[in-house]
């Protein structure tokens, strides 16, 4: 019978029911493909944004029942002083991030370059912080930064003053922090600017020699518009890095003393896991998600309207 | 003579980023190789007695263990991360259909997702699935976290790819599975490489899951190990550092073998080529 019927369909429908028949093949293929993926990336990604987000409305110690106080957590977190500190120090993480390191970065790759001897030994040398541990590397430095043992200290006794409390002291304890952060990343940022540097064509220089630029004019007119690119991608990297700064900070002061270091993420951290207000804690870690989802879609406005125009 | 001169400032600021950059590595081994006196008298002797003593008191105090189980997860998230990201990556480069743009983006935009917006609800899961304070609870959000870099460097390598490959294999009536397996796979290892490197560089320092799903010291990884013993070890400072050193010295020595593989890897997929 169902032959019998499949036989007497007209040639369009047979058409339309094989395809239909290969799109339902091709979706279970998809499907198939995907799966693995997707479930791992429901269960640990999706869900627990949106449970965050969920988390957020209530009162919770998170063992006891949850009560639920509808925006409570966020009008006591727009009112809270010490998330305006951590806010504010987050930012400071962006720009030292993008002030700081990548131009130090853009150096270092340019020293790469220079037609000096032992540069290849640099060179290795140069990409070690970036190698560490981010554990490792804030327990060595709070070592270096030691108010009575470290060097940086002996340093600043060579220089005539007197020693400093880098990590103890509120007006110091950023600034020492931020130092380490520039230690570890700018490798990272030499390293692209040395693979864009690489593409930069040698003849554009060789043109401009026998036009008689200087090397700081070739620097200004060549190298510098033709790294537009990495700069920007580079500064995309480190704004949505430093919003997500964490491990060198909880190592190295737990965000204090009286909360001078403290971030969005270690405050979080100490309200979740130390004093229990998960609730409180998950309005805390839904802002951090949507300031990075703002950053984001801002940059990506951006850097739409930036290509689409023809700039760089 | 004058051109040497004037190579002057480059040197010194070549030097000054020498020092900047390996002066922490120095103090941090030479610390290592001295012993308790030795340090206090002048800490900053770079070659001095030395003492091998405190390696072998950074080992009695279960370092080892912490290196077994870094390996041990590490190596676990990132193979199954590969081939996870591998299929994944399969569709999404290669395939037209509806929701391809959109599944895309979902995976990708986990790039910039700060962990803390996911860290109480993995906390309770990993609660609720009986699998907290284990290395299991940790193998999850590995995978989960390293897949969005590992399919934005999957799909790049994967659309360079020819069709015309698979269009030949598909003519001799091979299943998508086996373009995947027999065609696509095995080209994909360079790709791979850098997946594999930068994952497991990533979940070998990875700190914050593991402290906040671990948390006895059977189960802890190298950064919270670390950050155990400075609890423990904070006066004795050439311990420490002879910990430090050993839980870098992996890193060190496979950039030291492969530094443009480690490099190329480390920077994902910003560095093309």
């Amino acid at each position: 019978m169902e032959t019998a019927e499949v036989t007497r369909r007209s040639e369009t429908t047979r058409v339309v029911a094989s395809a239909k028949k290969r799109n339902i093949r091709k979706a279970v293929t998809i499907g198939l493909f995907t799966a693995p993926a997707l479930i791992v990336y429901l269960v640990y990604v999706v869900y627990p944004i949106l449970s965050t987000l969920s988390y957020s409305f209530y009162s919770w110690d998170g063992t006891s029942d949850k009560t639920f106080i509808g925006l409570e957590n966020y009008v006591q977190l727009f009112n809270d002083t010490i998330f305006w500190t951590s806010l504010t120090n987050n930012i400071w993480v962006v720009i030292t991030s993008v002030f700081v390191q990548i131009p130090l970065g853009m150096i270092m790759a340019l020293m790469l370059f220079a037609p000096i001897r032992g540069i290849r030994l640099f060179s290795s040398v140069y990409f070690l912080p970036f190698l560490m541990s981010t554990v490792a590397i804030g327990l060595l430095w709070v070592y270096m930064f030691d108010p009575i043992n470290g060097i940086i200290n002996q340093l600043v006794n060579l220089l005539g003053f007197e020693n400093v409390a880098w990590l103890s002291d509120e007006n110091t304890a950023l600034i020492a922090i931020l130092l380490v952060v520039v230690w570890q990343f700018s490798p990272f940022y030499m390293i692209l600017f040395k693979a864009a540097m690489v593409g930069i064509s040698e003849e554009l220089y060789e043109s401009a020699q026998i036009d008689g630029a200087n090397a700081r004019q070739k620097f200004f007119h060549i190298t510098l518009p033709l790294l537009m690119p990495t700069i920007v991608s580079s500064s995309i990297l480190a704004i949505v890095g430093s919003l997500k700064a964490f491990d060198i900070f909880y190592i190295m002061t737990g965000g204090g003393p009286n909360h001078a270091t403290e971030l969005m993420g270690t405050y979080m951290f100490k309200q979740a896991f130390i004093n229990f207000n998960m609730g409180y804690a998950s309005a805390i870690a839904f802002i951090m998600f949507l300031i990075a989802l703002i950053v984001t879609v801002l940059i990506q406005i951006v850097d739409y309207n930036r290509k689409k125009k023809g700039a760089f | 003579m004058v051109q040497s001169l004037r190579k002057m400032p480059l040197y010194i600021v070549g030097l000054l980023l020498l020092i900047f950059t390996g002066y922490p590595f120095v103090y941090m081994i030479s610390t290592s190789l001295k012993d308790k006196s030795a340090f206090f008298e002048e800490p900053f002797a770079i070659l001095g007695s030395i003492e091998l003593g405190n390696y072998a008191d950074v080992f009695q105090m279960g370092l080892t263990r912490y290196f077994l189980n870094s390996i041990l997860v590490s190596v676990a998230a990132v193979v199954a991360v590969m081939l996870i990201a591998a299929l994944a990556s399969y569709p999404l480069s290669r395939m037209n259909y509806r929701f391809n743009r959109a599944l895309f983006l979902l995976f990708i935009s986990g790039m910039m997702l700060p962990i803390h917006a996911t860290l109480i609800p993995i906390f309770k899961l990993s609660q609720n699935m009986g699998l907290y304070d284990s290395l299991l609870a940790l193998l999850g959000p590995y995978i989960a976290f390293s897949l969005p870099i590992s399919i934005f460097i999957l799909t790049q390598f994967m659309q360079e790819i020819p069709k015309s490959l698979e269009e030949a294999a598909k003519i001799d009536g091979c299943s998508h599975f086996g373009i995947f397996w027999r065609i696509i796979l095995p080209m994909l290892t360079p790709a791979l490489m850098t997946v594999f490197i930068y994952n497991f560089i990533h979940l070998w320092n990875e700190f914050i899951f593991a402290l906040v799903l671990v948390s006895s010291p059977e189960n802890m990884t190298l950064p919270l190990g670390l950050q155990d013993f400075y609890g423990e070890f904070s006066v004795n400072v050439p311990g420490l550092m002879a910990a430090l050193t050993l839980a870098s010295l992996p890193m060190l020595v496979v950039y030291l073998f492969s530094q443009e593989k480690v490099v190329k890897g480390l920077t994902g997929g910003a560095v093309k080529g």
